[in-house]
C-alpha cells in the first residue's frame, strides 16, 4: 500500500516535471521552425504583396492587400514564345514561362521514368543474379558515388559539343541520366526480397522478363516510389548542367529561366522575382505534401550502409 | 558419355553456353552500364587527361603539370579554397548541431506531433537552391530587405549583407545555416527512436542526470548517423555553387568565389578547359580525403 502510494506520487511528480519542459520544448521548436520556414514564407508574402508596397518600410509582414499582379508581371516579363503548329501558318503564341514549366516537367518526368526502369533492371541483376563481372561493376558504381559531378562537367560539355547536342534537350537529358544512386538504392532493397517466388516462376516456365515485370517490380514498388520521388526532385531543381547546355530562352528550364531574369534589368523587381520563384517552388511543395511519407522513408533507405 | 561431350566442347559451344546462361543478366544491366561508362567513367578518365593539357576551342596540347602550377601561383585559387573551407566548416558544424538539437527536442513528443515537425523542417529542403537564393537576395536587400528592417527596429545601422566584401561570404553561410537540414532531423530522430529505453532506465537507476545520459548514451549511439551526415554535408559543403552563383556571382571583388564557382568561370567564361579540369580534380581529391578521414576518425561498430 505504502509502496503503491509512493510510486503513484513519484510518477505524478514526474509527469508534472515532464509537462513543464514540454512547454519549453514546444516554444523552442516552434521558434526554430519559424526561422527555418521564414524564407519560404517571405517568398510567398512578397509574391502576393502589390509592387508598390514591396519597397517600403516597415514591410508588410502579412500580405494585407494580396494581389496576383506580380504573377502577371513575371509572365509578361518572361515574354512570349511562338510554337509552330504543323499544318497551320499561324504559330501558337504562349507566355514563355509556361514553356519553361513544360520544359522542366518534360525533362524531370522523362529522366525519372528512365531512372525507374533502368535502375530497377540493374538493381535486380546485381541483387539476385550471379554473373561474371557483377562484383567489379558494382564496385565501380560504388566508387562513382564518391566522385563529385564537377569532375565530369568539362569532359561532358566537350562531348556534347562534339555530338552537336549543345542547346538541345538530349544534351541536357542524356548526360544528366548518369546517376548511379538509384541502382544502389534498388539493389539494397531487392536483396531483401525472398527468392522463392522467382524460382517457382522459373520452374513454371516464366521468361526472365516476366519474372522481372510480374514478380520483382510489384514487390519493389515502395523503393521504386522513393527512387522516382528523389529523382524527380533532383531533375526539377537541377541547375548547373541545364545552365551550361541551354542557350535559347525558349528551351530554358524554370531554374535557368529564373536565373536569366534575375541577371536581367528586371532582377531588382523583387515582388515579380518572388512570384517567379513561387511558380518554381509550388509544384515541389505540392509534391512534398503528396509524397511526404516516401521522402522520409527514402532518407532512411539511403542512409543504411550509405 | 555426357561428361566427355562437355569436356570436348569447342570454344564456340562454350561461348554459346555462357551466353545462354548469362544473356539476361547482361541484358538487365546493359542500359545502366552504357550510361555509366559513356557519361561517368569515360568523362572521369577524360578529366584526368584534360588536367594535363592546354585545351581550348582550337585544340589541345600536353603541358604536364602546368595547370596545377598555375593554380598554385593563383591568388584567386587560394582565396576560393579558403572561402570553400570556411563555408564547409561552418555549415557542417551548424547543421550537425542544429539537426541533432531539433531531433532531441522532438523526441519526447507524440508520434503525430513528431511527424508534423519533421515535415515542417524538411519542407524548405525540397525547394531548389535557385529559388531559396533569390529569396535571400531579397531578405539581404540593403534598403528594404527584411534583415536591415530588423536591424533598424533595434536601432542598429544597416549592413551591406552581400555588397560588403568582408561580410558577403558570412551572409551566404548564414543563409545556409538558418535553415535546419531536414535530412539530419529525420535521420537523427529515427536513430534516437531506435535506442532501447532500457539503457536510459538503467542510467536512471544509477542516478545519472539528463546531461550524463546525453553524453554517455545518446551521443555514442548516434555516432553512425553523425558520421553519415558529416560525410554527406561535408561533400555538399565543398560543392557549394548555386548560392554563390545566384546571390553574388562570386563577388564583390571575388570575396565569395568558391571552388565550383571558379571551375565554372574558368571553363565557361575563360574557356580554359584544362585548368578547369585541374581545379575539379583538386576538389575531388579534397572530398575523397575528407570522406576517408571522417570514416577513420568517426567510425565505430555500434550495434544495438
Amino acid at each position: 500500500m505504502t509502496i503503491q502510494a509512493n510510486t503513484l506520487r513519484a510518477s505524478s511528480a514526474r509527469r508534472v516535471a515532464a509537462e513543464v519542459p514540454k512547454i519549453i520544448i514546444y516554444v523552442l521548436l516552434t521558434l526554430v521552425a519559424i526561422v527555418s520556414l521564414f524564407p519560404l514564407y517571405w517568398l510567398f508574402n512578397t509574391a502576393l504583396t502589390p509592387a508598390t508596397s514591396t519597397v517600403k518600410l516597415p514591410p508588410d509582414l502579412i500580405p494585407m492587400n494580396a494581389t496576383l499582379n506580380n504573377f502577371t508581371e513575371i509572365i509578361r516579363t518572361a515574354g512570349t514564345s511562338k510554337i509552330p503548329i504543323p499544318g497551320s501558318a499561324e504559330p501558337l503564341v504562349i507566355p514563355r514561362i509556361y514553356l519553361w514549366f513544360i520544359n522542366t516537367a518534360f525533362i524531370a518526368i522523362f529522366s525519372t521514368a528512365v531512372h525507374v526502369l533502368f535502375d530497377s533492371m540493374a538493381g535486380y541483376a546485381f541483387a539476385k543474379r550471379k554473373f561474371p563481372g557483377s562484383n567489379v561493376l558494382f564496385w565501380l558504381i560504388l566508387a562513382a558515388l564518391m566522385i563529385p559531378g564537377q569532375v565530369t562537367l568539362v569532359p561532358l560539355y566537350l562531348m556534347i559539343t562534339r555530338m552537336g547536342l549543345v542547346n538541345t534537350f538530349p544534351g541536357v537529358i542524356l548526360p544528366g541520366l548518369a546517376d548511379v544512386i538509384g541502382i544502389f538504392l534498388l539493389k539494397q532493397y531487392i536483396q531483401t526480397l525472398p527468392s522463392e517466388l522467382e524460382e517457382a516462376a522459373r520452374i513454371d516456365g516464366a521468361s526472365e522478363w516476366m519474372i522481372y515485370t510480374k514478380i520483382i517490380l510489384p514487390l519493389t514498388v515502395p523503393a521504386l516510389a522513393v527512387t522516382a520521388i528523389f529523382s524527380f526532385q533532383r531533375y526539377w531543381n537541377s541547375f548547373l548542367w541545364p545552365l551550361i547546355v541551354l542557350q535559347t530562352p525558349d528551351l530554358f528550364t524554370l531554374q535557368v529561366g529564373l536565373s536569366f531574369i534575375h541577371t536581367s534589368e528586371f532582377g531588382t523587381n523583387y515582388g515579380m522575382m518572388m512570384a517567379g520563384a513561387a511558380l518554381a517552388a509550388i509544384p515541389m511543395i505540392i509534391f512534398f505534401f503528396a509524397f511526404q511519407k516516401y521522402f522520409m522513408q527514402g532518407l532512411r533507405i539511403g542512409a543504411i550502409k550509405g | 558419355m555426357n561428361t566427355t561431350l562437355t569436356a570436348r566442347s569447342t570454344p564456340l559451344q562454350r561461348i554459346v553456353r555462357f551466353w545462354n546462361k548469362h544473356k539476361w543478366s547482361y541484358f538487365f544491366i546493359f542500359p545502366s552500364m552504357l550510361l555509366f561508362f559513356l557519361f561517368i567513367a569515360y568523362p572521369v578518365a577524360q578529366a584526368f587527361l584534360l588536367a594535363f593539357q592546354k585545351v581550348d576551342l582550337r585544340g589541345s596540347a600536353w603541358v604536364g603539370l602546368k595547370n596545377f602550377q598555375d593554380l598554385a601561383d593563383s591568388r584567386l585559387f587560394w582565396d576560393s579554397m579558403r572561402h570553400t573551407f570556411i563555408y564547409a566548416f561552418f555549415v557542417v558544424a551548424a547543421w550537425i548541431t542544429s539537426s541533432m538539437l531539433v531531433a532531441s527536442l522532438i523526441q519526447p513528443l507524440s508520434n503525430k506531433i513528431q511527424s508534423l515537425f519533421r515535415g515542417a523542417f524538411y519542407l524548405p529542403n525540397v525547394i531548389s537552391i535557385v529559388v531559396i537564393s533569390l529569396v535571400w537576395i531579397w531578405i539581404f536587400e540593403p534598403d528594404y530587405g527584411f534583415f536591415n528592417y530588423l536591424l533598424g527596429l533595434v536601432g542598429l545601422p544597416r549592413v551591406l549583407w552581400l555588397q560588403d566584401p568582408d561580410i558577403a561570404l558570412w551572409s551566404i553561410v548564414l543563409s545556409t545555416i538558418l535553415i535546419v537540414p531536414g535530412s539530419g532531423v529525420v535521420l537523427y530522430s529515427a536513430a534516437m527512436g531506435s535506442i532501447p529505453r532500457e539503457y536510459y532506465e538503467a542510467a536512471d537507476v544509477e542516478g545519472a542526470n539528463a546531461l550524463q545520459k546525453l553524453i554517455n548514451i545518446t551521443f555514442p549511439l548516434l555516432k553512425p548517423t553523425t558520421l553519415y551526415l558529416t560525410v554527406i554535408y561535408t561533400i555538399a559543403g565543398f560543392q557549394i555553387f548555386e548560392r554563390v552563383y545566384i546571390m553574388t556571382g562570386g563577388g564583390p571583388i571575388n570575396a565569395t568565389t568558391t571552388i565550383v564557382q571558379l571551375i565554372f568561370q574558368t571553363a565557361f567564361s575563360d574557356f580554359n578547359y584544362g585548368r578547369a579540369s585541374a581545379q575539379a580534380l583538386i576538389l575531388f581529391a579534397i572530398i575523397a580525403t575528407f570522406s576517408i578521414l571522417q570514416f577513420k576518425f568517426l567510425s565505430t561498430d555500434v550495434e544495438y
